[in-house]
């Protein structure tokens, strides 16, 4: 599979979960897991650009897919601008749901760059933060994309 | 000063750091370690991967209460890939959080008090491996009678869940009286007895709690675990394991959230360290998300009776509050939380007169211990409720009748509580103002409505767990030549921001930049001791530490500094990473050649700073329980809409306002709030640890309703209201920079204020949390049918409650002591009786 843009070949047990490989097999330990049942959301990645239940997912359901984790998220040495967005307006507390919130995120602005309240709502719903009360991560998102509209306006 | 939008970006013109005051405290900044959580580098327990790692798992009683007879491993142990199985005969010491309750066996040794509670331990190669061994284990257990609630606990005294305790199945019972209370309720106008239900809940941290273990190469033990409280483990590892605590070093990793739920030491991360050491391999340990649901220790289910006299005016004469509580299997923190159900209710209002008495009971379910807010959530929600009540008889508006009574600053209440500053009367009024409340108030259509209610809080606990002489909290300041500044404490970082907090305290006093600072906390062996992350201490007890080794660093900077430039030190400023002349701010140097010209001078430059919370006046036995160096208050008013024929209720709108006395990181603070308003909801809405029986022709056994996260009901995006923050700002003389609790104070008032509104909404009373559709439509049926539109509890069952200690209030000569008890300290007491505190 891909694995943050980097072709990786792993073996591993079949019954293996994605989430599995990727923090024992791959040392990718940035995606979190608080069930293991599909229920908390913490191990949401992107598979192909949208958002899954990494301990859903069979490793072997990976081949030849493209795999984004928070690991893959800034681009050479730089956060992405949700990443920063998350930093400086407290979107991260015990930063344990972040990954799977940020993946989450990313995925929910490359299809809507002018996402409303409502949908980044809807869009976060599958992952559980007990710590933020979320407004300050819906906050984040939208500071995020005003950012992120503005960097695309200044590259064209 | 409204903190709803601020930002980095911001300018910032508007906090008061920008008055030329602080650089750092009060500026909204991006936490120390907001990097690695963003980037997913944080390393929780769990993400500890060790060559030659083994992985534990436990076998857990299907059982609520019965007798092991016989354990037979030897099918485990002959499993191929198994290394060590365990039971409770390899580890017989009792161990507990408090000294009084030394009841837990990390493997249970020929008693079973709940379903999960730990019996054997599998260590083996693989995780699989070891969960499969678990199925090898042959348990012969004798199955007793199950005891379900505190009532049930009261009428059957055998079999007895602990040879310990009060008597039969009571593990605590309490009475304290602070004035008589009877005469207060003969000069009342109206006399107010109101019973009321608080259901369990749990804390659902998303981390599920993990730890590993090593023998280290000098044959020591090391453990990083997701604990709140690593000081308590590094005690409970050297009681149980009989080892030296120099032989021990806890690390807490960075908790996924905790919540209180981390803050006992826990039966799996003594089960590893002792695998670890004979095995010499790392072992890891990480619970399902079922076993969580067992680890518990969270908010206690209690039944209480408020018995309330008023004048016309509102002013509360007197008060009879009595509690009784669920402790399910253990003691926990139970002793503490049960002084706690009865501690608060004085700092919020005057109340001259007042009588708490309060009985905890064993049952056979997941230990309860201690959730945000520990043990003053449930009777703060029926003080609140009540007061709802009483302004509506006396026709006063709640927010106008609140504003008669509250209580003053420098106050020393019934109770011995010496209080400090108190701006409740502020929170209420901004909260009025911001929810538009006189517009609203019994004033919005039908199945509107709006609720108001209060609450205060501790500035972290008075005492320690264990009784002890020394500080609450140390740090360690080392400068290096190159102007870094490494920080060394124990504090635990359990998502509320505690490295933040050292970090900005040390940055401002030495004029840098956070991110100049170094962290090294959470580690035993690393930093000096701090209790803990429990009952919002750590800003004030760590924060001052920090504080006065960061001023103590600077003094000998300054000292030597002043020299070079020649100028008196009392004008030297620290900022911009230089220290300078106030008078000719060009004559400066910078930071890292200060310390340079200071470790010239003096040597290496380390100092240390510690925290003792001040004497409290509460000198009766029981008294260690509540006081605080000084309190946080907050109100709330919320709106809901209720839907007549459904019952289900939604929270359009929150309006908060939380005296914080002044915010170190305000985007933190307002996380706080936010986050307690939000945890509040779940707990007035949805969440409940409850149980069910199985069916007779099953085991009969009392089970965990729905132990699962899809089950257990949290608010997710979808479900959080706007919320409206205030924070009202009057420096605190007792904290750091003038700093109070937030982590755990804004969630008190939101269950009462839900309960409240419901009923401006529908005119029906819910005396019970959580407050569910259900419980609506019932109560609306009462309404319909000319009966009391209420739903809730009844009676409260009749408890043979011990003679009360008698402390005359400060304002009827009192002394702070028992005038029927021997004091204090001419009582010699051992140990284990000493009065806890949590």
């Amino acid at each position: 599979m891909t694995l943050n843009g980097e072709q990786v070949d792993v073996s591993f047990a079949p019954y293996k979960t994605l989430l599995e490989v990727l923090r024992e097999d791959l040392g990718h330990t940035g995606t979190k897991h608080g069930c293991e049942l599909g229920e908390c959301g913490a191990c949401a990645v992107l598979l192909d650009g949208k958002p899954v239940l990494s301990c859903l997912v069979l490793g072997v359901e990976c081949d030849s897919r493209n795999v984004l984790t928070v690991e893959g998220l800034g681009l050479e040495g730089t956060l992405h601008p949700l990443q920063d967005a998350f930093a400086d307006l407290g979107a991260a507390q015990c930063g344990y749901c972040t990954p799977a919130i940020l993946v989450t995120a990313k995925s929910l602005l490359d299809q809507h760059p002018h996402a409303t309240r409502d949908q980044i709502r809807a869009a976060l719903s599958g992952v559980l933060c007990r710590c933020t009360g979320y407004l300050q991560i819906f906050e984040a998102v939208e500071s995020a994309m005003v950012k992120i509209a503005q960097q695309n306006g200044s590259a064209r | 000063m409204p903190i709803q939008k601020d930002s980095p970006e911001r300018p910032a013109k508007d906090s008061p750091a920008s008055a030329g005051e602080f650089r750092v405290i009060g500026v909204p900044r991006r936490r120390v370690d907001a990097r690695a959580k963003v980037t997913g580098q944080t390393r929780f327990a769990d993400d500890i991967f060790l060559p030659r790692i083994a992985h534990c798992k436990l076998l857990r009683s299907p059982h609520p209460h019965a007798r092991i007879r016989k354990i037979d491993t030897s099918r485990a142990l002959a499993h191929p890939g198994v290394y060590l199985v365990l039971t409770g005969k390899d580890l017989p010491i009792e161990y507990g959080i408090l000294p009084v309750s030394q009841d837990e066996q990390a493997l249970c040794l020929d008693h079973v008090r709940h379903v999960g509670d730990p019996i054997a331990a599998v260590i083996a190669r693989e995780e699989l491996t070891a969960f499969e061994a678990l199925d090898l284990i042959d348990v012969d257990y004798e199955i007793l009678a199950t005891i379900s609630d505190p009532e049930e606990a009261l009428a059957t005294p055998e079999p007895r869940i602990h040879e310990y305790g009060e008597e039969g199945n009571i593990h605590k019972r309490v009475a304290l009286e602070f004035g008589d209370v009877e005469k207060s309720f003969a000069e009342a106008d109206e006399i107010f007895e109101d019973i009321f239900f608080y259901q369990g809940s749990t804390h659902l941290p998303i981390e599920q709690h993990a730890a590993v273990a090593i023998k280290d190469p000098e044959g020591k033990l090391t453990i990083w675990s997701s604990t709140q409280t690593p000081h308590y483990l590094h005690r409970a590892l050297a009681k149980v394991l009989q080892m030296p605590p120099a032989h021990i070093r806890v690390s807490a990793t960075p908790n996924g959230g905790g919540f209180g739920g981390k803050s006992d030491p826990f039966n799996h991360e003594i089960v590893v360290a002792k695998a670890a050491l004979l095995l010499d391999r790392p072992v890891k340990i990480c619970l399902t998300r079922e076993e969580v649901f067992y680890c518990h220790r969270g908010r206690h289910p209690v039944l209480m009776k408020f018995k309330t006299g008023v004048k016309k005016d509102g002013a509360i004469t007197g008060m009879h509050l009595q509690t009784l509580i669920d402790g399910g299997g253990y003691g926990s923190y139970g002793v503490a939380s049960t002084f706690y159900t009865g501690a608060l209710q004085t700092t919020t209002y005057h109340i001259p007169r007042y009588r708490f008495e309060g009985c905890r009971t064993f049952t056979n379910k997941p230990p309860c211990g201690p959730k945000r807010g520990h043990g003053t959530v449930q009777p703060r929600f029926g003080q609140e409720v009540q007061l709802d009540k009483i302004a509506e008889k006396l026709k006063i508006d709640p927010a106008d009748l609140r504003l008669r009574i509250v209580e003053s600053p420098n106050t020393v209440t019934a109770n011995y509580l010496r209080l400090s500053t108190v701006n409740l009367s502020e929170c209420i009024r901004r909260v009025v103002k911001t929810s538009d409340w006189k517009e609203k108030f019994r004033k919005l259509p039908e199945g509107r409505g709006v609720g108001l209610a209060c609450s205060a809080y501790l500035t972290g606990a008075g005492l320690a767990i264990y009784w002890n002489k020394m500080p609450q909290s140390g740090v360690q300041l080392k400068l290096d030549r190159g102007g870094g500044v490494a920080i060394f404490c124990g504090a635990t970082e359990i998502g509320q921001g505690s490295d933040d907090v050292l970090a900005g305290i040390v940055a401002e006093v030495l004029g840098i930049d956070t991110f100049d600072i170094r962290l090294f906390t959470g580690d035993t062996d690393l930093g000096p001791v701090d209790l803990g992350s429990y009952s919002s201490r750590v800003t004030i007890m760590a924060g001052n530490a920090a504080l006065q080794a960061a001023e103590r660093a600077r003094e000998l900077l300054a000292e030597a500094v002043a020299i070079r430039l020649e100028v008196p030190k009392e004008r030297l400023r620290f900022a911009e990473k230089s220290v300078f002349d106030s008078a000719a701010p060009e004559k400066r140097v910078p930071f890292h050649e200060a310390v340079c010209l200071a470790e010239a001078r003096f040597g290496t430059i380390g100092t240390v700073g510690s925290y003792t919370p001040p004497k409290s006046p509460a000198l009766y036995k029981g008294g260690g329980v509540g006081p605080s160096p000084t309190y946080s208050y907050t109100a709330a008013v919320i709106e809901v809409a209720v839907n007549p024929l459904t019952g289900w209720i939604t929270v359009p709108k929150i309006w908060i306002a939380h005296d914080i006395g002044r915010p170190l990181n305000p985007p933190l603070v307002r996380g706080q709030v936010e986050g307690s308003v939000y945890m509040g909801l779940g707990e007035a809405l949805m969440e409940e640890q409850e149980f069910r029986r199985l069916p007779k022709k099953l085991s009969h056994a009392l089970v965990h309703k729905f132990p699962s996260m899809l089950e257990y009901k949290s608010p997710t995006s979808l479900d959080m209201p706007e919320v409206v923050t205030e924070l009202v700002e009057e420096p605190d003389p007792r904290g750091p920079f003038g700093a109070k609790e937030v982590g755990q104070g804004p969630l008190l008032p939101i269950m009462p204020a839900v309960a409240n509104a419901v009923y401006d909404a529908i005119g029906v009373r819910i005396d019970e949390v959580p407050i569910t559709p259900e419980k609506i439509v019932k109560a609306l049926a009462e309404k319909r049918a000319g009966r009391d539109p209420r739903y809730g509890p009844s009676h409260f069952p009749h408890v043979d409650w011990p003679e009360a200690l008698r402390v005359p209030p400060p304002w009827e000569g009192g002394d702070g002591n028992a005038v029927n008890d021997v004091p204090r300290h001419s009582k010699p007491r051992p140990e284990k009786e000493k009065v806890l505190s949590s």
